[in-house]
């Protein structure tokens, strides 16, 4: 790992126990800074607008985003499509903080993704199970989230691929040194990464839950869960007030195991965003990109 | 020796594995009843400044953090930390500090550096890092500086770094991530901010 992706791992060491929140516009921009955001997700449309629209979905009007990075002083991300070198390059242009590589935005190449370590700017990439987490940490990815099911408001497959990567680094921890080659090739890893997980117990780079997380016991559960950190997609401003919910969203990461301040936070937050139940999914974003 | 780490939001277990090799007892300040605890000092660590100020003051840990440190509790602020030690936060520390001052991400750099009391070549990791703009009285001393800006400061009980020393103990990495230039074993900050809690 060169300097430049060194760094960059540690902006995400800097993110965790922390929630990055979607926002659309300067002033939800603002509002998820007062209430203890983290760090920004630019972008035109939140995941239950992008479900609910249908199309391509692509990356975001560079202005847009500029007028975002202008509002706060925290950390601004943005997602590009899966495979799309030239919109994370001009992503790169902009100075973004950190490129999302993303399954909620329509794949632009439906066998690679980018080279990030081509890059100077850090990436975060979503997985659903320890193989493409390494993958994606090979590619130059420093920061991993979970998939899970973006703008459903359901935590569910959030849950699956948290707890399936915590089970499969914990085999890998129990297994005998000779026994890594093999499980490498099952999990279509490189063996140095592998190894890594063996010895450490944890993957190289920080792991964040994300994907249909909508209430401060949601974000609780994910900590507790073993996530590092949350992602809060439409969770927030497609809520009945957006200010508020962020800010107890903020606390239960900070408090997750105090299920009494839980309590309170989980008061008069008015209306969670309508969920969708894994069901009635047309469109699993979850398996774009593996 | 017991610390209390500051665990609002951020880099804090990094901090708690360097103090804890080097001997000393570390436990986590979440809330008002963890603050409680007996401690013979307290790191607050890198983060988002805002994030942790906001927290700070909705679980009621400000007040008694702020008389704690302007009544000799030895405190050592990294990044976010140093933000929230200066002036317009706990304003403890006679410092103004410029958040952001090497700009966004594709500023963040790592280089190495003299630091008075403690040696040369300290590792000094920058990340979106803030740099003290200027010293407001003569209590407080630069014990730092990198291209003419006042990276580290002490004054008295409390020292602030604009740079993480705590992340010179990153677990060292395979060989696809060798080549970082960083030490693994530099522990000389936190050995210093021990010795500010008892001389050895």
């Amino acid at each position: 790992m060169n300097e430049r992706q060194n760094l960059n791992r540690q902006l995400a060491q800097m993110l965790k126990g922390g929630v990055i929140m979607d926002v659309t516009t300067p002033e939800q921009a603002r509002i998820a800074e007062e209430a203890g955001a983290c760090a920004v997700m630019a972008l035109e449309r939140i995941p239950a607008d992008i479900r609910a629209a249908g199309g391509v979905s692509r990356m975001s009007d560079p202005k847009m985003i500029r007028g975002i990075q202008e509002a706060v002083t925290i950390p601004v991300m943005a997602k590009c499509r899966i495979g799309h070198i030239a919109e994370a390059q001009i992503l790169q242009a902009i100075e973004i903080d950190y490129i999302d590589e993303s399954e909620v935005l329509s794949p632009a190449d439906n066998i690679y993704h980018i080279d990030k370590t081509k890059f100077d700017v850090p990436f975060v990439c979503g997985a659903k199970n320890l193989g493409e987490a390494l993958r994606r940490i090979a590619e130059g990815a420093t920061m991993i989230r979970t998939k899970g099911e973006p703008g459903t408001g359901d935590v569910v497959q959030a849950v699956s691929h948290m707890r399936l990567i915590q089970s499969e680094i914990r085999r890998l921890v129990s297994m005998s040194e000779d026994e890594l080659y093999e499980a490498a090739k099952q999990l279509q890893a490189p063996y140095e990464l592998v190894r890594f997980v063996h010895e450490n117990g944890k993957l190289p780079v920080v792991n964040f839950a994300a994907g249909g997380v909508a209430t401060p016991a949601d974000a609780a559960l994910m900590m507790q869960l073993g996530a590092e950190g949350v992602f809060v997609g439409s969770g927030i401003f497609k809520s009945g007030n957006p200010a508020k919910r962020a800010a107890a969203i903020v606390q239960a990461v900070t408090n997750y195991s105090d299920a009494k301040l839980l309590a309170e936070l989980s008061e008069d937050l008015g209306e969670a965003m309508v969920g969708i139940n894994e069901q009635e999914i047309e469109l699993l974003m979850a398996e774009r990109g593996k | 020796m017991r610390i209390a780490v500051l665990a609002l939001q951020g880099a804090f277990i990094e901090h708690e594995q360097v103090l804890q090799r080097l001997g000393a007892e570390t436990f986590q300040v979440r809330q008002l009843k963890d603050w409680q605890q007996p401690k013979d000092g307290l790191i607050l660590p890198g983060g988002e400044s805002t994030v942790q100020m906001r927290l700070l003051s909705k679980l009621g840990l400000l007040e008694p953090i702020r008389q704690a440190v302007a009544s000799g509790l030895p405190v050592f602020g990294t990044c976010a930390g140093m933000i929230l030690l200066s002036e317009d936060h706990l304003g403890t520390m006679d410092i103004r500090v410029r958040r952001n001052a090497y700009g966004r991400q594709l500023g963040s750099f790592f280089t190495t550096g003299s630091v008075e009391g403690i040696g040369n070549d300290v590792p000094m990791t920058f990340i979106r890092a803030p740099y003290i703009e200027t010293i407001l009285s003569p209590r407080c001393k630069a014990i730092a500086t990198v291209d003419g800006h006042i990276v580290a400061a002490r004054q008295g009980n409390q020292l602030a770094t604009s740079f993480h020393p705590e992340l010179g103990d990153q677990q060292s990495t395979p060989d696809m991530f060798a080549g970082s230039g960083q030490p693994t074993d530099d522990y000389r900050f936190h050995r210093y901010f021990l010795d500010m809690i008892h001389p050895s």
